[in-house]
């Protein structure tokens, strides 16, 4: 840790002549309060517009002419920026996140530019997209009441047009600090030679305050259904979950809730694909994911266990959660069978591998692992844990998802279509 | 102030160590050593062109669903049981399986695929099955104006090709029995004149001799054939695809390109990164940067086995939608006929240089997709090494004389997806414009 609190965390991995580097920053969509819905999407735009000493356009530019490529991404609980590149330019990636991290430099132009640019991305990926939002945040309002857990992190386009500057000066003040953030750096590169870098860098950046954490969670809902129509989809869908226990805080509770994921909705075969889509004809397609929106892993609580199925015209929504809850109580009472929960565990094993084979992935989950858990050797300690859940520990979990406790939502295809 | 540091030295792009041979059924046999985590990814790459389109691409989601000796369910358990998975995808050039699977199942999972490649089934109730699930995805393809778009493109610029096709036709899907598919697999899948790609923590030689083992009781050679050179683009009035109540425009426009082995292809590929191909390009910084009209308009070169095109795309809104094509032919005017910056030419080439190495190389899956592709193109993967030296050799000239033959806006076939009665006016005072239907099959007919 530098002195003004940045957390840091180097993985080097000689293979290949490419490093990354990524910065999470604990603030996401979650953090938004009433009235700045779409704020920490639309201020991760603004990141790009130029800082202490970098013009507008000019990180991109000199990513690219590093041979590299950039990102930036926005998530409930973290936002996420990005950089891998030949191994030559890892010291100027450091340099132009530190760049950013002590200030920005922001103009009514730019700010007016990236609210007109985010509102054509919504239009692009959501307005005009069937399916867009669902199963979240459109789940999220029957699972969850507080203004924090159910809005949508798109934002309003009212909100976003009320962005000011000085809203945007007060959130990095107030987000964007040192002590608020995990600097990860991974590929080829000498731990000490980049370490100087580092403190080079980034030790003086100005040492804020992070602000305290608020704690999201809320009691459980007492079941509830719901329904809503998507003016583009043509055919109808469902979406189904439970609460889970907290990812981060009980980890261990946590795990088999992954597994199920995978026993019940894994394409080529799960059990809910093979009564559903194969037997009962009832979905076309179901797929689920232990968390709301994105990683599993990257989320703190309250997650969720969530369940989606597409149906054909005539399909209802009672007779696929009837059908999903005979298979959950089969879980229940009997347990996964030894070789099904294996080919589960080698399969989720295979997909965290997979992820971690590129040093982006590897940069951005150690970083979020540092942030959110102050764990980045849970990285390499998943697959293990994943192994050692056990067909018990699956039961035991699908036992507590009973139809009582489930939420869902119904979505209506627009009208002729 | 601090200043940005200077550029390490840029090590030379390796080409992994790799073993490219046959094997005596004759498949192709592509193995590529990468040091990273224990996991293999493997392409199949069978040749596809003269399949009929609806049934191949019904062949694709039905591939293993089920074989002579194993139902679909032991077929997917036997690939999860090594972290495994498999899946096809069809087009009018190529089938391709590709999966994956930790690197101690490479051996189990090509006994699968082999079981598959040799005697899949096609039974009734899951062809039917697939079926119904593709036609519910044409339906919700349907609904995306990109998608749309991108398809009607398809259709203007490939008449009577089978590039035209970018969906199965329902009534033809409807027509596939599992008997046509059955055949079908007989005819086209077969290892002559295919190839496997087998990337990641492996020895190449023994990954080789473990396919050989695995797959020797698949044989014969494939009908697949490269599909007809496409016709020329013949450049006319800009189609207005006519989509009544819609808010947004999705553009799409055709410009002609040439394949990877020509001499031009390496600054022409430069003058699409200045013009579009990346966030740091022109047409970005203008329709997104500076007016705030699109998300994301990008320009590809896309090499397909019969002919290549460079392929330019915006979804923009309503109101924006003349201004937009305003700038876009602004752009294209000014890199036909001015050179472009020393600056830009010097960003596009590093960029190109080091994202071969890092999106083509920095993992497993990347390095097995970079792989395929050049197989599509008939290349090996030593090309890579003669692509960064003749990268190295382009001008500026060079780039301004292929924008010039290539990117100039006179020469572009393009589509327009959107509300004629809103749209229409503002475009067609910018350039000569045709209304359609959206949905009409046949565009021939338009000027």
């Amino acid at each position: 840790m530098l002195g003004n609190g940045l957390r840091v965390v180097f993985s080097p991995d000689r293979a290949a002549p490419v490093a990354g580097v990524a910065v999470a920053y604990d603030v996401g969509t979650r953090s938004e309060s009433p009235g700045r819905a779409g704020f920490a999407h639309l201020f991760e735009h603004l990141m790009f517009q130029g800082s202490v000493g970098l013009r507008r356009s000019a990180h991109a530019r000199c990513v690219e002419r590093s041979g590299g490529s950039f990102s930036g991404s926005t998530h409930l609980d973290h936002t996420m920026y990005s950089e891998v590149a030949p191994a030559n330019a890892l010291e100027r990636l450091l340099y132009l996140e530190s760049d950013r991290m002590r200030g920005l430099r922001l103009t009514e132009a730019s700010l007016a530019n990236q609210i007109s640019v985010v509102k054509e991305e919504i239009r692009t990926n959501v307005l005009s997209r069937p399916y867009a939002g669902f199963p979240w945040p459109r789940l999220a309002p029957v699972m969850f009441g507080s203004f924090a857990n159910t809005h949508d992190g798109h934002g309003s386009f009212a909100d976003l047009e009320a962005a000011s500057l000085a809203d945007a000066a007060e959130f990095f003040d107030r987000h964007y600090t040192s002590r608020n953030a995990v600097l990860s750096v991974c590929g080829d590169f000498d731990p000490d030679r980049v370490a100087r870098h580092v403190e080079r860098f980034f030790e003086d950046v100005p040492d804020r305050a992070a602000p305290a954490r608020v704690d999201l969670g809320e009691p459980e809902p007492e079941g509830g259904r719901a329904c809503y129509r998507d003016p583009v989809a043509p055919l109808p869908a469902v979406a189904w979950g439970w609460r889970v226990p907290d990812p981060v805080g009980a980890l261990a509770d946590f795990l088999p809730h992954v597994l199920l994921a995978g026993l019940l909705a894994a394409a080529d075969g799960g059990r809910l694909v093979r009564r559903l889509v194969v037997a009962d004809r009832s979905a076309t397609s179901v797929t689920a994911r232990a968390g709301l929106l994105g990683d599993a892993f990257t989320l703190r609580d309250p997650s969720a266990l969530v369940f989606q199925a597409r149906m054909p015209a005539a399909g209802t929504a009672d007779r696929v959660l009837a059908g999903a809850f005979q298979e959950m109580d089969v879980l229940a009472r009997r347990g996964p069978e030894a070789g099904e929960l294996a080919g589960v565990v080698a399969q989720a094993v295979a997909g965290l591998l997979g992820k971690t084979d590129s040093v982006l992935g590897r940069a951005r989950r150690l970083a979020v692992f540092e942030l959110q858990r102050a764990a980045p050797e849970l990285l390499g300690e998943l697959p293990a844990l994943l192994a050692a859940v056990g067909p018990d520990r699956v039961r035991g979990a699908a036992a507590q998802l009973t139809p009582d406790r489930c939420v869902s939502i119904e979505l209506i295809p627009a009208a002729g279509a | 102030m601090r200043r940005l540091p200077a550029l390490g030295p840029f090590a030379p792009l390796p080409v992994p160590d790799h073993v490219d041979t046959a094997l005596p059924g004759g498949l192709a046999v592509l193995a590529v050593r990468r040091a990273g985590e224990p996991l293999v990814e493997i392409r199949l790459r069978i040749p596809f062109g003269g399949a009929a389109p609806a049934a191949g691409r019904l062949l694709a989601r039905t591939l293993f669903a089920g074989t002579a000796s194993w139902p679909a369910e032991r077929i997917a358990a036997s690939a999860r049981a090594v972290g495994g998975t498999l899946d096809a995808d069809a087009d009018a050039d190529r089938l391709q399986v590709s999966g994956r699977a930790l690197a101690a199942g490479l051996s189990s999972l090509l006994g699968t695929l082999g079981g598959v490649l040799t005697e899949a089934s096609y039974p009734p109730g899951e062809v039917a099955l697939a079926r119904d699930r593709l036609l519910d995805q044409l339906r919700v393809a349907g609904r995306r104006p990109d998608q749309l778009a991108g398809a009607a493109l398809a259709r203007r610029i490939y008449p009577g090709h089978p590039y035209g096709s970018r969906f199965a036709d329902p009534a033809d899907l409807g027509a596939v029995t599992p008997a046509d598919l059955r055949a079908l697999h007989a005819a086209f899948v077969r290892p002559g004149g295919s190839t496997l790609i087998l990337v990641g923590d492996l020895d190449p030689v023994a990954a080789v001799q473990t396919a050989g083992r695995r797959l020797a009781a698949w044989t014969g050679v494939s009908a697949g054939r490269t599909p007809p050179p496409v016709p020329p683009l013949n450049p006319g009035t800009l189609l207005v695809l006519d989509r009544p109540g819609s808010s947004r425009s999705s553009l799409r426009m055709a410009f002609p390109a040439v394949a990877r082995g020509h001499p031009d292809n390496a600054a022409l590929r430069l003058a699409n990164l200045v013009f579009g191909g990346y966030s740091g390009s022109r047409w970005t910084a203008n329709l997104r940067e500076d007016k705030g009209y699109a998300y994301g308009p990008r320009s590809t070169v896309q090499d397909l086995p019969a002919g290549s095109h460079l392929i330019a795309s915006a979804e923009v809104a309503a109101e924006h939608t003349g201004p937009a094509l305003a700038e876009t032919l602004y752009e294209l005017g000014r890199m036909a006929c001015l050179p472009p910056r020393r600056s830009e030419v010097d960003r596009a080439r590093d960029y190109t240089l080091g994202s071969l190495a890092v999106l083509g190389m920095s993992t497993h899956r990347d390095l097995a997709d970079l792989a395929a592709g050049l197989v599509g193109a008939g290349l090996p993967l030593t090309y890579l090494a003669e692509y960064v030296e003749r990268l190295a050799a382009v001008t500026v000239q060079d780039v301004h004389a292929a924008a010039t033959t290539y990117l100039a806006p006179s020469g572009a076939v393009a589509v327009l997806l959107g509300d004629a009665a809103r749209v229409g006016r503002s475009v067609a005072a910018l350039t000569p414009v045709a209304i359609a239907d959206s949905r009409e099959r046949d565009f021939s007919e338009y000027p």
